[in-house]
């Protein structure tokens, strides 16, 4: 907005009083919170400290040097995490796309694919990840059918990208169901047909709606891969497992955990930034 | 001169509303026509029936002689030779002012990139718009964003322009550079109808004036005889009301 430059102006005598007062508010308020967050964190910081169980604590949960030793073990498992969060994410992101468009469309020739999108919704999301896990793990390989994997870690894919197929369908689903009727009105006005509508005018609005909570999924989705370990097969949250188990010493666990947490909060910032500059660019009032 | 269109005893009622009541209406190319009439009359409606974005329940529409409320016929092809433009401007926020005017020649007519480009470009000069061409709608004006819809609309040459109070949503200073762009078109021959509250801009543009009120025309004319010497006691009712608005 401000393209007009203002080189040749030099600040009141008011404006550099004003600065003044507004430094000193800053410093006023950095000062509180600084003191704020010491008696806070000090608190909670002293409470686990004290507790009459902490020398335990420490020792099962915090062993630097345990902690070394298994980072190896727990670290090629979270490569497994990793592959099932991508590998798995992009399959979900074409079925839930796919289910979104069922949903929402009105073409009576698809009206079969309305109701089976439907039903597949409402069964997979109303149903519990882990039994979801444990059927296709479990039951897949039971039927013995030629042709079909009976590999863990593809059939623990299989189950996770069912279920979030339906929980991110319906994200998609309620993003273009978000888009205004006056938006579809202009396209059809314009002579796209109803198809061309929703891929040019509809979707891109509707997914740039729907960032924020499909990023939400894609952490959660990273994190519920460790529900495959329970098939067998050693994810980080299995590794770990298979380390405390040996030993009755849970670092492996707090390793497991900071690893997730290493790679879902810079992927969070990152989102929210990326989300921040697309939305000031296209609007005028900036990202609220 | 040729009807470019032509509606016959239109009918159409939202539920229990009656909203057009057996209206006829013919339009002839090159001219200009202005309905008026108060919020709720069925202005708005009627643009909308005549794009085809509402069916109606009885009555027919010819463009062109051929008859569009036909069931089985294709509407995108209708709305092809039909340009609309909306109270809200309705422009895609997150395209460009240049690729909202090439979306529909691009992907509707195939134009290829560099035609569609060129004749949008032209278009935006004409109307000095060519600097905003790579800026995102929510960055303009009110007046701006509605001078380019004006131009979305005209590049795919419609055959006859919809206009829906397009400066209802304008601020009075706005307004001005919005309505000289519909002169502008007037004088190139385009033919169109336009629901608007701006008698005087009535008066300037319009080769033939209706006065809508409950979904019929109860007065039609010259701008001359329908602004300026109505009949129809519901027409002079309508006109004193907007006079003492200050909107004459």
């Amino acid at each position: 907005m401000s393209e007009r430059t203002n080189s040749a102006w030099s600040p009141s005598s008011r404006e550099l009083e004003r600065a003044r007062a507004r430094k000193g508010i800053n410093r006023k308020q950095a000062l509180i919170a600084a003191v704020s967050s010491i008696i806070v964190i000090g608190t909670l910081i002293t409470i686990v400290l004290t507790s009459p169980g902490w020398e335990i604590v420490k020792k099962t949960f915090f062993d630097v040097n345990y902690g070394r030793e298994v980072f190896p073990t727990v670290i090629a498992g979270l490569w497994i995490n990793l592959q099932l969060t991508f590998i798995g994410g992009a399959c979900i992101g074409v079925i839930a796309l796919g289910l979104a468009l069922m949903r929402t469309t009105k073409s009576p020739a698809l009206t079969p694919f309305r109701f089976l999108a439907t039903a597949y919704v409402d069964i997979f999301r109303g149903a519990p990840l882990i039994l979801i896990i444990l059927l296709v793990g479990f039951g897949v390989p039971a039927l013995r059918l030629t042709g079909i994997s009976s590999n863990v870690i593809f059939l623990g894919t299989v189950a996770v990208v069912l279920t979030y197929s339906a929980y991110v369908a319906e994200v998609i689903r309620s993003g273009i169901l978000s888009i205004h009727p006056s938006q579809r009105a202009a396209s059809r006005s314009l002579g796209l047909t109803s198809a061309q509508t929703m891929r040019y005018v509809v979707l891109p609005q509707a997914i740039r709606r729907v960032v924020p909570p499909l990023l939400n999924d894609f952490v959660s989705l990273l994190k519920d891969t460790g529900l495959v370990s329970i098939l067998g097969v050693t994810d980080a949250v299995r590794a770990a497992q298979i380390n405390a188990s040996r030993t009755f010493n849970y670092t492996p666990y707090v390793v497991a955990a900071l690893l997730f947490l290493l790679i879902t909060i810079p992927m969070t910032r990152y989102t929210d930034r990326a989300i921040r500059q697309r939305t000031s660019a296209q609007n005028a009032e900036g990202a609220i | 001169m040729a009807h470019v269109l032509e509606l016959s005893h239109i009918r159409k009622s939202f539920g229990a509303e009656l909203v057009l009541n057996d209206l006829s209406l013919s339009v002839q190319e090159h001219t200009a026509t202005v309905l008026i009439g108060a919020s709720g009359s069925g202005k708005s409606t009627l643009l909308r029936c005549i794009n085809l974005l509402e069916s109606i329940d009885d009555g027919q529409i010819f463009l062109d002689g051929v008859e569009i409320s036909d069931p089985l016929i294709n509407v995108d092809e209708v709305r092809r030779k039909l340009g609309m433009v909306f109270q809200s401007f309705n422009l895609f926020p997150h395209k460009t002012v240049l690729e909202n005017i090439t979306l529909a020649p691009m992907k509707v007519q195939t134009k290829s990139k560099e035609e569609a480009v060129d004749s949008a470009m032209k278009l935006l000069k004409r109307f000095d718009l060519a600097d905003k061409a790579d800026q995102y709608p929510d960055r303009l004006s009110g007046g701006q964003q509605q001078r380019v819809a004006i131009i979305r609309s005209l590049a795919i040459n419609p055959r006859l322009l919809l206009l829906d109070e397009i400066t209802s949503a304008l601020d009075p200073v706005l307004v001005n550079e919005v309505l000289s762009i519909v002169r502008d078109l007037k004088s190139d021959g385009m033919t169109m109808v336009l629901a608007t509250h701006e008698m005087g801009f009535a008066t300037q543009v319009a080769d033939e004036v209706c006065f809508l009120e409950s979904g019929n025309i109860l007065e039609r004319g010259s701008a001359q005889e329908v602004l300026h010497e109505p009949k129809n006691p519901k027409t002079q009712e309508f006109l004193k009301r907007v006079h003492q608005a200050g909107r004459l």
